[in-house]
């Protein structure tokens, strides 16, 4: 805790960032220390801790009832937390009604006015501030023309395509140039097409304004894809944090490897920083499990890496198999392995293309394959 | 270590800060909630507790003291041990009402007002009240009086709570009678209504006949008049005088049958409404699947349609039934000496002044209504649940019999409502009935009648206006309240229940319920009694249920999301609720505020008991005329009360088609 007293005027910051020269790093924009959320017996949020920083766009991931809408409700005042605090910029915002805090929304039902005009819709949040009308027009023709929609200004929402309607929805929440922009799903109504395409404008609109951007999502694409760094949440808690790459090549826990990507899973045990799959024993990298601690082996189908014919089956985490199954998916086979070294076993690994060709691989053929070290993940626990 | 981070850490809940819209949004929460509380609650609590109390002259509570000629005082004696003494009043003479008073000279037989003797009296108890003249005394200290200002002394009763007047009102066997023919004609009406609605409805739904829109309005029409101008119509068909009065076969129409006929005319329409509407959600899909393995047509309509109608034909009963149990107008026209609840009320209290048993009356009424109005409700919230199924419309195929039988059907329907209201116009019309029948507009000149005269149209006008525009304005802002306020659960599901209250309350109950609150001089609300104010309040309360369900049903289809997106654009709600709430829920507004219209020109019930000689009404006048003997004139005012409330709709329709027109653009993509 600093010592300087905490108030609403400029002054905290300036102190804070006087004080934070020592201290290296910017404080964050937006922190949350151990929210809890009680819905009478049923804890929706658990000791929730986040911190982030000024300009970042993060997403919160998770299956449905996770806690991440929660979490979101709770940032934006709509639905308190039970326990824990919230600041924005220096200031705590845990008890402010929705009304004082600073944000703007964008919901999976875009909630347009339905009687009002594009170009209604996008000033409704600018009238009241008593600026002169030219000044609303020409702010309101600037973001309609920032999300690609001046031709439509005078349609009425029902007009528009769910894309169109989406961007809408998101000139509107950005017109009152809030500090923080939250996106609840703001693409799970649109079609896979329109989605990919919106993924991308929605990430370029946020590095040009610079806003910090928490948007909820279930579609890890969507989240590896847009995301500065994921907040994986699970039964509440937070399981991890981390850049896409982090939390896709790092998984923190079996629940963050299962639910980001595919994963082929095996119950094993730990033995001198090897475990066993099948007739064979697979070094990893990670080796901080006691002896014979019971684990779940968590291998990704593309970290199955086909060997040429000629390479030795015997070299380290390299196992002998026999294709079962394969399935074209476009831009890969995948394909299902089993017998050889992987006994009673089976494993899903993704073969490119290029790879099936080259090893002419098809169904019932023998291969070697390899692990490599650092893509063994291990979790303690039986899955 | 896992297991203590499960645990929700002691301490308070956080909440959220009042901005000034959570502020404004409870304060207009509560004010409504108050104006439930009062123009419901209280009335209704007024009336539960007169309904349980009694009022008798307590003899032993007072005591006199009389001086002879000279001035020399006897002895103080109560004034019970006079009365056992002379022997001079009994039980009966003793029992009394609110209003009762007993000349204390009933205690003095040789009581002479010019002679010299004094006399004194004094409370032996606390509570021992008497009126000397128009003032109020109540003391234990003696008060002397000369004979000639003793003789304007009068006892006043004494309250005390029970269940007396309830023994009273079941020990007197033409009061209880009233329960047993309310029933059957509720019963009996309820059965013929919904029989001739489902054959008509099914009709207007499953065949090709021809003139559908005109039978829907003609169906609709007796909506627009007081339930009892069929009731006219009928003495003028078959009553003493009646056209054809050879018919009834030396029955009297005066009495069930007329009761039970009219009832079928007035509630005809509100059955057909909810009957077509459970017919209108079936799945053509079901009737492919019944015709794809060959099921008889009429094991299809007892298997598929009826299951389909069953909660829209349940709902329909207890509508019906709770509509003619509670109606007031038309038995009080055409039943004779037939008694039913809702005229038991107006007896007891318009014409004996015995206010403890019209509230017994009225809490005995309340029982079936509030039974049918619960079932209703559990009826209504699973036929919610079959609305929302997607299903494919059912489109019938013309198939000539049938749909001849049904435009006869209909026909047969279509002619007896429009032929009770054209009778009424004739009859109107028609100098002298049924001897000189040639046409005058005589009797539209009501100012030479009792009743109110035109005064009492234009009254009801007035009425009907305030009513629309006040109601429409606090059902709808109420019903926002309920709908759109996040948090405060227990203050909403409160209100919620209050707002669902009147539903089940008759015309005739709360009219006597308001007297009982407005009319005590204790009450500061008591300036609005006789006023055009009560009038308004009693019917917006009256009608209240239906309007709350319309505007709550409109805001529903609202996105819950758009207070979120306004209040993080930083506007208050009021904005929110004037450029995008109201004009989206305008076509529901529009309905509100017509069918509030409609009511307050049509109602008699709850207005009969508070109409004052400066707020006299149409309805009432009709009611009032007939009573008098001027059937003509009130079949004259009734029929302005049609045209009245047929130029509201023809407005409405006019006014939805072009405000939609001009404000719900953006509905045609």
């Amino acid at each position: 805790m600093r010592h300087e007293t905490v108030n609403e005027s400029p002054g905290p910051r300036a102190a804070g960032d006087a004080g934070g020269a020592a201290a290296s790093t910017e404080p964050a924009y937006l922190r949350i220390d151990n929210l809890w959320k009680a819905f009478g017996e049923f804890l929706a949020l658990k000791d929730v801790s986040l911190r982030i920083g000024r300009g970042e766009f993060v997403c919160f991931l998770g299956p449905s009832g996770c806690g991440k809408t929660t979490l979101l409700r709770a940032i934006a005042g709509l639905d308190p937390q039970s326990r824990g605090t919230i600041h924005q910029d220096g200031r705590d915002i845990s008890a402010l009604p929705a009304s004082r805090r600073d944000y703007g929304i964008v919901f999976q039902s875009y909630a347009l006015f339905p009687n009002l005009t594009i170009e209604r819709n996008v000033a409704f949040g600018l009238e009241n501030a008593r600026r002169p009308r030219a000044e609303i027009r020409a702010r309101v023709a600037e973001l309609l023309a920032l999300v690609g929609l001046s031709d439509q200004a005078r349609k009425y929402p029902a007009q528009l395509s769910g894309g169109q309607q989406q961007r809408v929805a998101l000139a509107r929440a950005i017109a009152i140039s809030p500090g923080l922009l939250l996106l609840d799903e703001p693409l799970s109504a649109l079609d896979a097409k329109v989605r990919i395409h919106l993924r991308h404008e929605i990430k370029e609109l946020q590095r040009k304004l610079g806003v910090t951007t928490i948007m909820v999502t279930h579609d890890q694409e969507e989240a590896l894809s847009m995301a500065d760094r994921i907040v994986v949440m699970n039964h509440g808690v937070i399981e991890q944090v981390g850049t896409p790459v982090e939390i896709y090549r790092h998984p923190a826990s079996l629940f963050v490897a299962d639910f980001v990507g595919e994963t082929n899973k095996f119950a094993s045990r730990s033995d001198a920083g090897t475990v066993r799959l099948g007739r064979r024993t697979l070094s990893m990298a990670r080796d901080d499990f006691a002896d014979g601690e019971p684990l779940t082996v968590a291998i990704r189908p593309e970290d199955v890496l086909p060997q040429s014919a000629g390479e030795a089956a015997s070299g380290p985490n390299r196992l002998a198999v026999v294709i079962d199954d394969m399935e074209f998916l476009g831009a890969f086979w995948r394909t299902h392995l089993s017998g050889g070294d992987l006994g009673d076993e089976t494993l899903i690994a993704n073969f490119s293309m290029n790879a099936v060709r080259r090893l002419n691989l098809e169904r019932g053929a023998s291969l070697t394959i390899e692990i490599p070290v650092e893509r063994v993940l291990a979790f303690p626990g039986e899955a | 270590m896992s297991a203590d981070a499960t645990v929700l850490p002691a301490g308070r809940p956080v909440k959220l800060g009042l901005d000034r819209d959570g502020l404004i949004k409870r304060l207009f929460m509560v004010l409504i909630a108050l104006y439930l509380i009062v123009t419901l609650a209280l009335p209704l609590y007024a009336m539960m507790s007169k309904s349980f109390s009694t009022y008798e002259f307590e003899l032993q509570r007072y005591a006199f003291q009389v001086s002879d000629g000279e001035g020399n005082w006897g002895e103080p004696v109560t004034a019970a041990e006079l009365n056992a003494r002379l022997g001079l009043l009994d039980e009966a003479d003793l029992a009394s009402t609110s209003d009762g008073r007993l000349a204390a000279t009933e205690l003095f037989p040789d009581f002479n007002f010019r002679s010299p003797v004094r006399y004194r009296i004094r409370g032996t108890v606390e509570d021992a009240p008497y009126l000397v003249g128009l003032e109020y005394h109540n003391s234990r200290e003696w008060q002397e009086f000369d004979s000639n200002t003793f003789r304007r002394i009068n006892l006043r009763p004494v309250r005390s709570i029970g269940v007396q007047n309830y023994v009273e009102y079941f020990s007197t066997p033409s009061l209880v009678s009233s329960i047993r023919n309310s029933f059957f004609i509720a019963s009996v009406s309820t059965v013929l209504t919904v029989g001739l609605a489902f054959g008509f409805a099914y009709a207007m739904n499953r065949s090709c006949m021809p003139f559908k829109g005109a039978f829907r309005l003609i169906a609709l029409m007796p909506i627009l008049v007081p339930s009892l101008l069929p009731g006219i119509a009928l003495i003028y068909l078959f009553g003493n005088q009646g056209l054809l009065k050879s018919l009834m076969m030396g029955h009297s129409i005066y009495g069930p049958i007329g009761i039970i006929v009219g009832s079928v005319f007035f509630t005809f329409p509100h059955a057909l409404i909810i009957i077509s509407t459970a017919l209108n959600i079936s799945d053509q899909r079901q009737y492919e699947a019944a015709e794809a393995l060959r099921t008889s047509k009429w094991r299809t309509f007892w298997t598929v349609t009826i299951p389909g109608a069953r909660y829209g034909l349940v709902s329909a009963v207890f509508v019906t039934f709770t509509l003619v149990i509670t109606d007031f107008g038309l038995p009080k026209v055409i039943g004779g000496q037939y008694n039913v609840l809702a005229v038991d009320i107006y007896k007891q209290v318009i014409g004996q002044q015995n206010f403890e048993m019209g509230a017994v009356v009225s809490v005995i009424l309340l029982v079936p209504a509030v039974f049918a109005f619960m079932i209703d409700r559990m009826v209504q919230k699973k036929q919610v649940a079959l609305l929302t199924a997607r299903s494919v419309p059912y489109s019938p195929k013309p198939k000539r019999g049938f749909d001849m039988a049904c435009l006869a059907w209909c026909s047969l329907i279509g002619l007896f409502i429009v032929g009770i209201i054209a009778i009424c116009q004739f009859a109107a019309l028609v100098r002298f009935w049924p001897y000189d029948l040639s046409l005058s507009l005589n009797n539209y000149a009501f100012n030479r009648m009792d009743g109110g005269g035109w005064s009492a149209y234009t009254n009801s006008i007035q009425l009907g206006l305030l009513t629309a525009f006040a109601g429409t304005v606090v059902i709808f802002i109420g019903a926002y309240m309920v709908e759109k306020v996040q948090g405060f659960a227990a203050g909403r599901s409160f209100f919620q229940f209050l707002a669902m209250l009147p539903m089940a309350v008759p015309g005739m109950v709360l009219g006597l319920a308001y007297i009982f609150f407005f009319n005590n001089p204790a009450n500061p609300l008591h300036v609005i009694y006789g006023t055009m104010a009560i009038l308004v309040i009693s019917t917006i309360t009256h009608f209240y249920t239906v309007g709350h369900l319309t505007a709550v049903t409109a805001l529903k289809q609202i996105d819950g999301e758009f207070e979120p997106v306004a209040t993080s654009l930083r506007q208050p709600f009021y904005r929110l609720f004037s450029r995008v709430t109201v004009p989206v829920c305008l076509p529901a507004i529009l309905d509100i505020s017509i069918y509030l219209f409609v009511n307050a020109m049509t109602t008699v019930s709850a207005v009969v008991f508070l109409y004052s000689t400066e707020t006299n009404l149409a309805s009432v006048a009709v009611l009032n005329m007939d009573d008098a003997g001027d059937i003509a004139p009130a079949a004259a005012m009734g029929m302005m009360i049609f045209y009245t409330n047929a130029a509201a709709r023809l407005v409405h329709a006019f006014a939805s088609r072009s405000l939609l027109a001009r404000t719900q653009v953006w509905r045609t993509r």
